[in-house]
């Protein structure tokens, strides 16, 4: 399953010209509002025609302005969860849902509906008329009624920006099941960092109308040159790892690339998946692995890339393992350990500095035949 | 029924008839032009907005005229209606109906034509992305959330039909059983000396039938707007 997408368009003050793949997962179209991401995703829809351009799904072209080739948004099969619902407001939720199931039954393997139902909890929802349905409760059926209609991509428009903090949270668990549980490529638009660090396989940075970064997660998110663009005070680097034990002190220890962490207790058995985020500002960095210290993580690594800003800040990007992390110390540190590309250090993180909600699980299917590797 | 005699009766069983067929006929090519209207844009627009404006603001006689001079025996488009599918308009019912339903037209167009612009096009995106062909869409989506505003325009332009009296004189005169409908039986009554008795019951009639038809329109639009969840 791979997306490959190549468009230039056109308007009055504003000009797209961007190109990306998006292998299997979630690839997070990453932006602020403006940078033409919505323009970008209604394109490979079909619900704007690009000035030029192409758009193929495993080797199908579905849009190719040179050969004259632009499928209607209905024969593309992409299902489409806009950020403001767009439930049919004279149908049922049930209605809803089997709305694109009726147009989908000559076209590849059904959905089961009551494995999507089951699978977004919205079963108890179905008899409901969607005018009556909370603002979480309305994305999770459009994002059922996507599924259903079965696409082979599914595009996703900022579904959680207009939620408050706690549907947010009550909807990106079902996102990650989607994700590792349908094997849908899936194109998130977002212009939230913490968002697309939960949840994104590839991240595609966008910059007015122009692609200014793509590429796997991991490596978008520890590349100094990129920091600004997810905010300074945001940057940091995601771990893929393994949950190994659980502690009698109320620790989990989770097994990366590069070692073990500790980290505050979490939930799921050994051998479950997790993504964890790590600030760029709560890691230190010592030259010899400091004894009598309280923190608890110290991980081997070594300087691979040093990024010096305008002010007292400097970002070093480590390699640790196969993994990269990204610190944020000051200049002044950087000189006094005379840190340099190939310098052997170590990285110091307190336990309690990852916030629980900075670590999320990841089902096995997806991670052990995933990219992250 | 004792309240009318045969000729008020005859009066208003016509007038339901022709208004009836009037309005149901006229639905179909109503809703096109309000699709027309509201959703596109070419050159002829403004002459096309025009033309379906003109009876609302035309003397009425002037556009009887008008379809005498196009659908009567004789003229272009009537004799070609007749000669070739036996279909004539002058000094029938058929043309009373016609003539009905071409006043009636701009205001069920206008009705149907607000419904139109007040439907989210978004919705219909939607409908797209999940496989729904654009006449799809229109019958699943946006047919159903215009019902409000077909219902309202046809019960307006039945309403207007009922109570038509200019053009249809002026086309198709005012023959007992044929053409006399409401408005001219009452007009015919007023010419007759000692008549003004029958005048008044069908006056009455035209009342109860027009809050009848309002009541009914009022009731159905809720009824839709309820289960379609808008005000």
């Amino acid at each position: 399953m791979s997306v490959s997408v190549s468009l230039r368009h056109s308007f009055a003050d504003f000009a797209l010209d961007a190109a990306f793949e998006a292998p299997r997962g979630v690839t997070a179209l990453f932006g602020r509002s403006g940078s033409g991401k919505t323009t970008l995703v209604n394109a490979v829809a079909g619900l704007l025609k690009p000035d030029e351009g192409r758009v193929e799904i495993d080797g199908e072209t579905l849009l190719d302005t040179n050969k004259n080739v632009a499928l209607p948004a209905h024969k593309r099969r992409i299902g489409y969860v806009f950020q403001d619902g767009r439930l049919f407001p004279h149908m049922s939720v049930a209605a809803n849902l089997r709305y694109g199931q009726r147009y989908s039954d000559k076209r590849g393997k059904p959905q089961e509906f009551d494995a999507v139902v089951g699978m977004l909890g919205i079963g108890h929802l179905l008899q409901r008329s969607p005018v009556s349905l909370s603002g979480g409760e309305k994305q999770r059926v459009a994002i059922g009624r996507a599924l259903l209609s079965s696409p082979r991509l599914l595009i996703m428009d900022e579904p959680l920006a207009s939620l408050d903090e706690e549907r947010k949270q009550e909807i990106l668990p079902y996102l990650e099941r989607l994700r590792d549980e349908t094997g849908i490529p899936l194109i998130y638009v977002s212009h939230s960092v913490s968002e697309v660090a939960r949840l994104a396989t590839t991240v595609v940075i966008l910059r007015q109308g122009r692609v200014a970064a793509c590429g796997p997660a991991g490596e978008i998110f520890a590349d100094p040159q990129f920091a600004p663009a997810f905010g300074i005070r945001e940057a940091g680097s995601v771990l893929d790892g393994k949950i190994t034990r659980h502690h009698e002190d109320g620790l989990t220890e989770i097994a990366v690339s590069g070692g073990s962490l500790l980290l505050p207790e979490l939930a799921g058995e050994p051998g479950a998946s997790v993504r964890v985020r790590i600030s760029a500002h709560e890691v230190m960095l010592a030259l010899k692995p400091p004894q009598d210290i309280s923190a608890l993580n110290v991980l081997p690594v070594t300087v691979t890339q040093l990024k010096y800003g305008d002010g007292p800040g400097v970002l070093v990007q480590l390699q640790c393992g196969t993994d990269r992390l990204l610190a944020r110390i000051t200049r002044r540190s950087a000189q006094a350990l005379a840190l340099a590309e190939g310098a052997q250090c170590h990285a110091i993180l307190k336990s309690v500095s990852v916030a629980q909600e900075s670590v999320w699980r990841q089902s096995r299917a997806f991670s052990e035949s995933g990219f992250s590797g | 029924m004792d309240f009318l005699g045969p000729q008020e009766w005859q009066a208003v069983a016509l007038s339901l008839k022709v208004s009836f067929w009037a309005t149901l006929l006229s639905l179909p090519a109503g809703i096109a032009v309000a699709l027309v209207l509201a959703r596109t844009r070419f050159p002829g627009h403004f002459l096309l907005n025009t033309l379906v404006h003109l009876p609302l603001v035309l003397p009425p006689v002037a556009t009887g005229y008008l379809l005498l001079l196009t659908f009567g025996r004789q003229a272009p488009v009537g004799g070609f209606l007749s000669e070739w599918f036996g279909i004539v308009f002058a000094f029938r019912w058929t043309g009373a109906a016609l003539a009905a339903a071409i006043m009636a037209f701009p205001l069920m167009v206008r009705a149907i034509r607000l419904a139109i612009e007040a439907v989210d096009p978004k919705l219909e995106e939607a409908a797209s992305t999940l496989g729904a062909s654009r006449l799809r869409v229109f019958a699943t989506v946006t047919l159903p959330l215009i019902t409000p505003g077909v219902i309202a325009g046809a019960v307006l332009a039945f309403a207007k039909a009922m109570g038509e009296f200019g053009a249809t004189i002026t086309f198709v005169s005012n023959i007992p059983g044929q053409t006399r409908t409401l408005p001219t039986a009452i007009y015919t009554f007023l010419q007759v000396p000692g008549a003004e008795g029958a005048a008044l019951r069908l006056v009455a009639i035209s009342v109860a039938i027009a809050m009848a038809a309002l009541l009914f329109s009022e009731w159905i639009s809720r009824r839709v707007a309820a289960r379609i969840g808008s005000p």
